[in-house]
């Protein structure tokens, strides 16, 4: 084995992530961080990125990449107030490039900002109450929860525990604070929070002084659906009720989907369920698990860091094993607990209080004005009057929640101004399809992804009328790289891009984000890849049994990947 | 200096010959000579760049040039990495067994480099379907582009990296493999390709270039190579009266997108003993007007082009003369006062009056013949015309590079000037003729317009602080490429200024480059736009002001390049100021300070 990686160098050395950072936001005469900063400014929820549209371009006309920045928030669970909304709206015209984009993380993401304003950035998102520590980096990302049980008692709870997780995983580090905002800190409330240690002297007693090995995804799961992908999180919590009452959780580790083109050593994986928790122990296991990752983890190679390569590495016994030891006794074995779908529940929808979600689809996430669908100005209306708040989901789209009767019929006149019931024009292939951000600004991409959403989503959907499957429910998702930000190993059919206009095509996953699809055939152009899903749609058409889904059959003929186990029988 | 040559590779005959040549010449004939060798032996070496390798004694550099031509290079263009680490491996081990190597990544390599590369290892990786890294795209250009050195005297090997689910599979390095062997080096071993797994394939690759530099190395190591000290040989031939005509061989937009104002560098050929220049020197371009400066004025003078004009004995149509030999995008006094008669224009006539001053200065600087025709009619006659027109003068642009960089060629720095004027277009003259002029095989006739007054001192260890916003910076591109290719020790500290940093942060990218690699030690920004409050130049001179004072005092040489109106005295006050404030002097004494600068010729500038 060789030594740390450079990364690990780097946090080491870092004064519990400051770095440079302070200097290079200071360099007048680049856009760019130094080096080592890039890597510390993801823990403060930022990435440094550059426009590759515009990169030969750039380069031939001798100046430097059009180095810009996106800023990745922190907001468990997803919820935002209408007040919030309407200071993230603001910023993407001050400091961004006009639009808003929701995250398969239940997050905004803003793109574009360039150095000189990313502090004034930082500073407007914090006023607005919304901070971006660990929303990108080594550290426990934001915590996802399920988006859907809106209006019942249930709804609270799991946003809470997302909260209350997220902030005991959070760094005690202040160097967000004194970097982005001067050294002052507020709570969620906006009371000032002193300091308490000198910069650089604080402590990091649950991730250490050099923070987990690699990215760490944990989320929170309502049966029956399964929107936060659960099996895709390296921790992850399947709430289980009974009667309306929450009782506690199943506990799930090691899922992932990132991996390597051309590296077998890299793989999604699902993740186990191990065991059964109260409510009141979940702070206590997640910190376990966290503290197991950071003892065990692979710091050496990044490319098999994650928790799913340690439990991997040493075996699911000994990761019982090691947990139930630091926890004082093995935990309870899971319960049973069944999804449905792992897609969102688009439209209205009453809960138990009376109160009235309505769930809105926008594709890949992207809030802008565009010709016939103003939705970002739509958005801001409706942020104007609702009093109740938002959940963005896990599959990108946006729930307005908590809305009473009376507020009803102004919602749908704006939903209906502003071009924003696409749920209800759109196809199900059209309406469940994640796409990631891709080119121009991700650094990773090889290929695109969200731009070519659309045009992709029309020549499927001709392709299922063409086989006499109009408007059959397919879930895709269409990747730029293969570290899986949209989660395409669980679809049932996905393009992961290899190159500009390749990707590798994979199927045979299902709609609960329960099977693993494989890689059916590699780096095919779009010609090719219409051409191999025509042929697939016709005998799908002839040969599948009642109701059965395009995933299920290829399942069914060609066995896909890895199942998680449902325990639905298990009850029985 | 000793008249006789160290470590001669003569033999006593031509020493003896070489003597007796040299022997009578004056200082003049002498240096003339030396200059026509060099001149000789870079023909000789078939390359666009100094002489390749130099012996001892000839002043700082002298001695890397010769290590040049008897190491081998391993250079590598990697995206991933694995490229990297296998040409470290290569390094490493090449090191181990003593041989003289050197490790570089294209990121770090000058693709001028090449002409005086022998024995060459490259390892190139290529991503997504054919593209090169990004680092390598320089040197690929370079080899693909008509400039591209011949490589007679090089050796080379590629071992390329790749993915072979990629149609293209290592399309860089079969690229670069092809190029090297076209342009006449030679293949020392095939090229050899490696897929996703590219150890082993990788590993033999570089056992078998170990020893084939180990050969190399050993054939061409030997005895060392003769030298011609490069000197500035006599003035060139081209001359106003004379222009040369080159070939324009780039031209390229070098502010961004988000940009208003389009600036240019152009590289043009520049013939040793044609178009010899020094930095500081300003290259004429004879240009022509542009079919819509010479159709707004047929059009605002109600004439014809076709109408044939007699003037100084010769005759050719209007638009020729229009075309070719008067100015008609500047104004001259004359012209205007000949028009003011012939008009009866009594607003145009009080302009000229000695209380019009400002309004003659307004009008001078943002009108063009069209417009005073078009504003104040008059019934000019074609012959009347281009007499009362002045004749075309050529335009002078500071040269933006240095001989020792770029060999024979001649680089500028070209504001267009493109805006309406009462609704109609107006071009520069020169400016928008260069920009057309992007056509492969076009040319330009131009010629060396000597500047002495705006030289590098002659000490390289004096610091240089050069303030040039805008297209002002175009000398000291040139001024840091001559320093650092001379060798000199001083530091360099650039002021630049511009409206937006996003896209008119001109060359940019090569000052960044400069700053990593210590040839700049200090560059110091203004963007007057990018705030609410504007910023120059001349404010960034105060706030830097005691660590500038600092400088200057301790003999720094000082450089203004640019606007003449407007910026150059506000750096002249600065300047002044900062002196008063930090050489604890009052105003007067501090007037004084800074016109000793002059009279010294410490401070240079280059305004217009």
């Amino acid at each position: 084995m060789s030594g740390p990686s450079p990364v690990e160098k780097i946090k080491s050395e870092s004064r519990l992530l400051r770095g440079t950072l302070a200097e290079s936001l200071a360099d007048p005469v680049t856009g760019a961080l130094r080096e080592d900063d890039t890597q510390l400014i993801k823990f403060h929820g930022s990435y440094q990125q550059d426009d590759r549209d515009l990169r030969d371009e750039r380069r031939l006309q001798k100046l430097e990449p059009a180095w810009s920045f996106m800023i990745r928030t922190r907001l468990p669970g997803g919820v935002v107030t209408p007040a919030q909304w309407l200071a993230l709206d603001a910023i993407a015209d001050d400091f961004a490039n006009g639009t808003l984009r929701m995250t398969t993380r239940q997050a905004f993401q803003f793109h574009g900002i360039v150095k000189r304003e990313l502090k004034a950035t930082m500073a407007a998102l914090n006023a607005a109450l919304i901070d971006t520590i660990a929303a990108c980096g080594d550290v426990n990302r934001n915590v996802a929860a399920s988006s859907h049980a809106g209006g019942s008692p249930l709804e609270a709870e799991m946003v809470d525990w997302s909260q209350r997780l997220s902030e005991h995983l959070l760094p005690k580090t202040r160097a967000y604070w004194d970097i982005w905002l001067d050294g002052k800190r507020v709570a969620a409330d906006g009371t000032p929070i002193p300091a308490t240690a000198a910069p650089g002297a604080e402590q990091e007693p649950i991730l250490g002084p050099t923070y987990l090995p690699r990215k760490f995804k944990s989320a929170i799961a309502l049966p029956p659906i399964n929107d936060v992908d659960v099996f895709s999180q390296d921790l992850g919590f399947i709430a289980i009720v009974a009667d309306g009452h929450l009782l506690g959780f199943n506990l799930t580790v090691g899922g992932g989907m990132g991996m390597t083109h051309g590296e077998p050593a890299t793989y999604p994986r699902l993740a186990s369920v191990i065991g059964f928790l109260p409510p009141q122990r979940l702070l206590e296991v997640a910190e376990t698990v966290v503290r197991i990752q950071r003892d065990f983890g692979d710091r050496t190679n990044r490319r098999h860091a994650r928790l799913k390569y340690t439990i991997d590495d040493r075996g699911l016994p000994w990761f019982h094993a090691e947990l139930a030891q630091r926890l004082g006794g093995p935990l309870e074995a899971p319960r049973a607990f069944h999804f449905s779908t792992s897609g969102d529940r688009f439209g209205w929808y009453q809960g138990e209080n009376g109160r009235w979600q309505l769930t809105l689809r926008i594709p890949a996430g992207r809030i802008a004005d565009r010709d016939g669908a103003p939705w970002r100005t739509g958005l801001r209306e409706i942020a104007g009057v609702h009093r109740g708040h938002f959940r963005v989901t896990p599959n990108q789209n946006l729930v307005i929640a908590d809305i009473p009767e009376g507020e009803r019929a102004t919602l749908e006149a704006l939903v209906r101004q502003y071009a924003l019931d696409l749920h209800e024009r759109a196809t199900p292939l059209l309406r469940d399809a994640l796409a990631c951000v891709a080119m121009p600004t991700c650094p990773l991409a090889m290929a695109e992804a969200e731009r070519y959403l659309p045009a992709f989503v029309e020549r499927v959907d001709a392709l299922l009328a063409h086989n006499g499957l109009p408007g059959e429910p397919l879930l895709l998702r269409i990747t730029g790289c293969p570290n899986g930000c949209a989660r395409p190993q669980l679809a049932e059919v996905a393009l992961i891009g290899k190159a500009p206009g390749r990707y590798n095509l994979y199927l045979g996953g299902d709609s609960r984000g329960q099977r693993l699809n494989r890689l059916h055939r590699e780096n095919l152009d779009e010609p090719t890849i219409l051409a191999e899903l025509d042929l697939l749609f016709a005998r799908w058409a002839r040969e599948r049994g009642a109701q059965e889904r395009f995933g299920d059959w290829m399942h069914r003929l060609w066995p896909a990947g890895p199942i998680a186990p449902d325990l639905a029988r298990a009850a029985s | 200096m000793n008249a006789t040559l160290p470590a001669s590779a003569l033999d006593n005959e031509q020493h003896a010959a070489l003597e007796k040549l040299v022997q009578g010449l004056d200082p003049i004939a002498l240096s003339w000579a030396s200059g026509y060798l060099a001149g000789v032996s870079r023909a000789r070496a078939g390359s666009t760049t100094q002489p390749l390798a130099a012996v001892t004694g000839h002043g700082p550099g002298a001695e890397g040039r010769t290590d040049a031509a008897i190491r081998a290079t391993i250079l590598y263009a990697s995206q991933t990495g694995n490229g990297r680490r296998v040409a470290e491996k290569f390094a490493r081990s090449a090191e181990s067994t003593g041989l003289a190597v050197r490790l570089v990544s294209a990121a770090d390599y000058a693709p001028r480099e090449l002409a005086s590369e022998r024995l060459l290892f490259m390892v190139a990786s290529t991503h997504g379907d054919g593209d090169p890294p990004d680092d390598v795209r320089a040197l690929l250009d370079l080899l693909q582009g008509k400039r591209a050195p011949r490589l007679e005297r090089l050796g080379f090997a590629v071992l390329a990296l790749g993915d072979s689910s990629y149609p293209k599979f290592c399309e860089t390095g079969r690229q670069l493999d092809a190029r090297f062997a076209a342009l006449g080096a030679r293949r020392l071993t095939p090229l050899q390709e490696c897929d996703v797994d590219y150890e082993p394939g990788a590993g033999l690759w570089v056992d078998r270039s170990l020893a084939l530099a180990r050969e190399q190395l050993a054939e061409i190591g030997g005895p060392r190579l003769a030298v011609v000290t490069p000197l500035r040989p006599a003035a060139g031939e081209a001359s106003r009266e004379k222009p040369v005509e080159v070939e324009l061989l780039a031209s390229q937009r070098i502010t961004g997108r988000g940009s208003s104002r389009e600036v240019r560098h152009l590289e043009i050929a520049a013939p040793a003993g044609r178009l010899d220049y020094e930095p500081g020197d300003s290259l004429g371009i004879v240009h022509r007007n542009p079919e819509i400066a010479i159709d707004g004025v047929l059009r605002a003078a109600g004439l014809d082009g076709s109408a044939s004009v007699e003037h100084d004995g010769r005759r050719q149509p209007l638009s020729a003369w229009l075309q070719a030999e008067r100015e008609i995008t500047k104004l001259s006094r004359p012209f205007l006062e000949a028009h003011a008669r012939l008009a009866n224009a009594a607003e145009l006539g009080a302009a000229l009056q000695p209380a019009g001053t400002a309004q003659l200065r307004a009008l001078l600087k943002d009108w063009q013949v069209a417009d005073v025709l078009k504003r104040y009619p008059a019934a000019w006659s074609p012959a009347a015309l281009v007499g009362a027109l002045r004749p075309l003068a050529p335009r002078l642009y500071s040269i933006a590079s240095s001989r020792l960089a770029v060999g024979d060629e001649a680089h500028l720095t070209v504001a267009v000037v493109d805006y309406a004027q009462d609704g109609e277009r107006r071009v520069g003259s020169a400016s928008s003729w260069l920009a057309g002029r992007a056509a492969e095989t076009d040319t330009v006739h131009a010629y060396i317009e000597p500047n002495p007054r705006f030289r590098l001192p002659a000490d390289g260890q004096r610091d240089v602080v050069m303030i040039g916003p805008g297209t002002g910076v175009a000398p000291f591109r040139g001024f840091l490429q001559h320093r650092e290719e001379s060798g000199a020790t001083g530091r360099n500290w650039l002021f630049f200024g511009a409206r937006h940093f996003d896209d008119e942060f001109l060359y940019q990218s090569e000052w960044l480059a400069a700053l990593k690699r210590g040839a700049l030690q200090r560059l110091d920004v203004a963007f007057s736009r990018d705030t609410l409050k504007r910023i120059y130049v001349q404010q960034r001179m105060a706030e830097q002001g005691a660590e500038l004072f600092r400088w200057i005092d301790g003999g720094a040489h000082v450089y203004v390049c640019g606007d003449a109106q407007r910026m150059a005295p506000d750096v002249h006050a600065a300047l002044i100021d900062l002196v008063r404030v930090h050489g604890g002097r009052d105003a007067e004494a501090a007037r004084a300070y800074v016109d000793q600068l002059l009279a010294e010729r410490r401070y240079a500038r280059d305004v217009y």
